[in-house]
């Protein structure tokens, strides 16, 4: 089908949010490609007319009363937080301050 | 009775003897962290034992069997539940509220959960005694349980080999009577294959028999929950407790569970005369390339012996087999790079810093992952890139239609399917490590059956260089209990056979304290 450039590998790597080291990147680049190969054989499969199956038992809208009920409360959906702000997850700015908030 | 010969029970002889009141559960908890503190480092199978909660649990149980003894003999029968008093292990990718969980993977390194999985809360109505959680391979991906974040796991059968993955914490543990029960998940293999080269008895339920509310997923289409024992009516056993409908799984299926152990005969000639009768497929395509001879020879006798027990056995063809691993390798790994986008470095677990959103989640996701689990993202994105959906994702999705369609086929002619589990007899660590296709290939057998959503069982069928064979029954939809029935019938016409008699192999090392460990084993040998 493709083979995969080191740029295609970066290209997906950022895609996917995930900090590589160019070890990895090299490494990726040449197991991805080895892997990809393998994909190779679904071509021969004639597919044109055959429906995708994404779930194979066959449960189609289940559906529930949308009542309210216990669940977890602020601080236990908090405890793991990283970083809090009072009852948020907290994150770095990603807008830059300005002189004069208003 | 002993506290070694304690832990070489059956759970279900485990029952027996609590209600009888010749045991305890205090008794069986604690010959079992005993063995798991005495031999639990040269396995690594531990993620971490549990003493204090296991010890609460089992005394809490000898309660009820006191007061239930004080209300006479039917209390003892009838009313309890069916695990109460048994240890069991659980697979560290399985919520339990207050606990670590970490799916052997550092980017969940620190985090508590902060409820019970679903079938936490079976196995505690059910009076079981959780002894601790088990390795993996990180986040389940994996064939070898060598891609674990806090170590590989060995194989008691030879120290030097993998257990088989991803489960292969919870399949060793039962292999080397840490524990009699304990709970796997199977993606693609990983409850199958570990219990095939650990010579344990594994189950991966129909797709939606279990609910997986409280499981760290992998591949959400694929993903099911099922038990390991060292017999076909453990694992029964222990489908009976956790499997049925839970409305916080709308995949979980709304049908009633049968009483699965109450259908397996006790008696090897009532059991083995269950197979007169039976139509039984046997699938070319599943002797592989690159099967092993000793693992093809032993299948091969299994079904000679099935046939001589009166099931009838006839070749059926499932064409698209050979596409089942490209097809796995497109859906499993697209569904995980969905999945594991959550580790985000915000709401829980890990989180490194680099003084921007985008900067901490490229640092956090970059340095919690393991190689295999970044391999898979990357693979997952990729087939879902723009300009490559339909190529790879959806022609996968079509091709599995096909897979589905094969079964579907044979199940018109057959009870149900009988082939090998796994090509290959555990092998050696760092085997398989350098090349992932290879790796791959350990699932070739058991991934179709994820692929078109069925229940398989792998039960064990003799040694091939003295390293276990895995039999695995597939079956259609839901028909788990036949599975059980047909595994039962096999260990029954084969409970005279001499390979049922050898114990794990290196056993004896596990309790002799000058043992490496796994990781220690590897770096000596390197």
């Amino acid at each position: 089908m493709t083979t995969l450039s080191r740029a295609d590998v970066e290209h997906v790597a950022h895609l996917a949010r995930l900090g590589l080291t160019e070890d990895e990147l090299t490494l990726l680049t040449a197991q991805l490609d080895h892997i990809l190969e393998q994909y190779a054989v679904l071509s021969q499969v004639p597919t044109d007319d055959i429906a995708p199956t994404a779930q194979t038992i066959e449960l189609e809208n289940i559906l529930r009363e949308d009542l309210p009920g216990p669940s977890l409360s602020v601080d236990e959906a908090l405890a793991g937080a990283p970083e809090r702000s009072g009852d948020w997850f907290a994150v770095p700015a990603i807008l830059a301050p300005t002189t004069d908030p208003r | 009775m002993s506290p070694p010969g304690l832990t070489r029970l059956h759970a279900y002889e485990m029952a027996a003897h609590l209600r009888a009141g010749d045991v305890s559960a205090r008794e069986l908890a604690e010959a079992h962290l005993d063995r798991i503190e005495r031999e639990g480092g040269a396995l690594n199978a531990w993620f971490s034992a549990d003493p204090e909660g296991a010890l609460a649990a089992a005394d809490h149980a000898d309660e009820r069997f006191d007061s239930a003894r004080r209300a006479g003999a039917e209390g003892v029968g009838g009313i309890l539940p069916a695990l109460l008093g048994i240890p069991i292990a659980i697979k560290d990718l399985v919520l339990q509220k207050g606990r670590p969980a970490t799916a052997g993977s550092r980017i969940l390194e620190g985090f508590v959960s902060p409820y019970d999985a679903h079938i936490v809360e079976r196995l505690t109505e059910s009076g079981a005694v959780i002894v601790g959680r088990t390795n993996m391979d990180e986040f389940a991906m994996g064939s070898s349980t060598e891609f674990c974040a806090w170590g590989p796991v060995a194989n008691p059968w030879d120290l030097g080999r993998v257990p088989g993955g991803s489960s292969g914490g919870s399949a060793a543990a039962v292999a080397a009577y840490q524990v009699p029960l304990a709970i796997g998940t199977d993606t693609g293999g990983s409850i199958r294959q570990p219990a095939a080269l650990t010579g344990t008895v594994g189950l991966k339920p129909t797709y939606g028999r279990v609910s997986r509310y409280g499981i760290v997923a992998f591949a959400s289409s694929l993903d099911q929950i099922g038990p390991f024992g060292r017999d076909v009516r453990d694992a029964a056993l222990l489908l009976g407790v956790i499997a049925g409908r839970d409305e916080r799984d709308s995949t979980s299926g709304p049908l009633a569970v049968p009483d699965y152990l109450g259908q397996l005969s006790a008696d090897d000639g009532e059991a083995a005369a269950s197979l007169r009768g039976v139509r039984l497929g046997l699938p070319r395509q599943y002797f592989v390339a690159g099967m092993e001879a000793g693992v093809e020879a032993r299948v091969r006798e299994a079904v000679s012996a099935l046939v001589d027990a009166g099931a009838e056995v006839v070749d059926v063809d499932l064409p698209h087999t050979d596409y089942g691993l490209a097809t796995y390798y497109i859906v499993a790994p697209a569904e995980a790079s969905a999945n594991l986008a959550r580790y985000d470095g915000v709401r829980f677990g890990r989180h490194d810093d680099a003084g921007s959103v985008l900067g901490d989640y490229l640092a956090t996701r970059g340095a919690g992952f393991g190689a295999e689990v970044k391999r898979r993202i990357m693979l997952g994105t990729y087939a879902l890139s723009a300009g490559y959906y339909d190529a790879y994702y959806l022609k996968a999705q079509k091709v599995r239609t096909l897979i589905k369609a094969d079964f579907d086929r044979a199940f018109q002619q057959v009870d149900a399917l009988v082939a090998p589990t796994s090509p290959t007899v555990a092998f050696p660590f760092g085997a398989r490590l350098t090349d992932p296709v290879a790796m791959y290939l350990s699932d070739a057998c058991t991934l179709p059956v994820n692929m078109a959503g069925l229940p398989g069982l792998s039960v064990p069928c003799g040694l091939s260089d003295g390293l276990p064979v895995g039999l695995q029954f597939i079956g259609a939809a839901w028909d788990e209990a036949r599975l059980f029935r047909l595994g039962r019938a096999y260990e029954a016409i084969t409970a005279s056979a001499d390979w049922r008699a050898v114990e794990p192999t290196d056993l004896a090392l596990l309790a002799d304290p000058s043992t490496p460990t796994p990781a220690e084993r590897i770096r000596r040998a390197a």
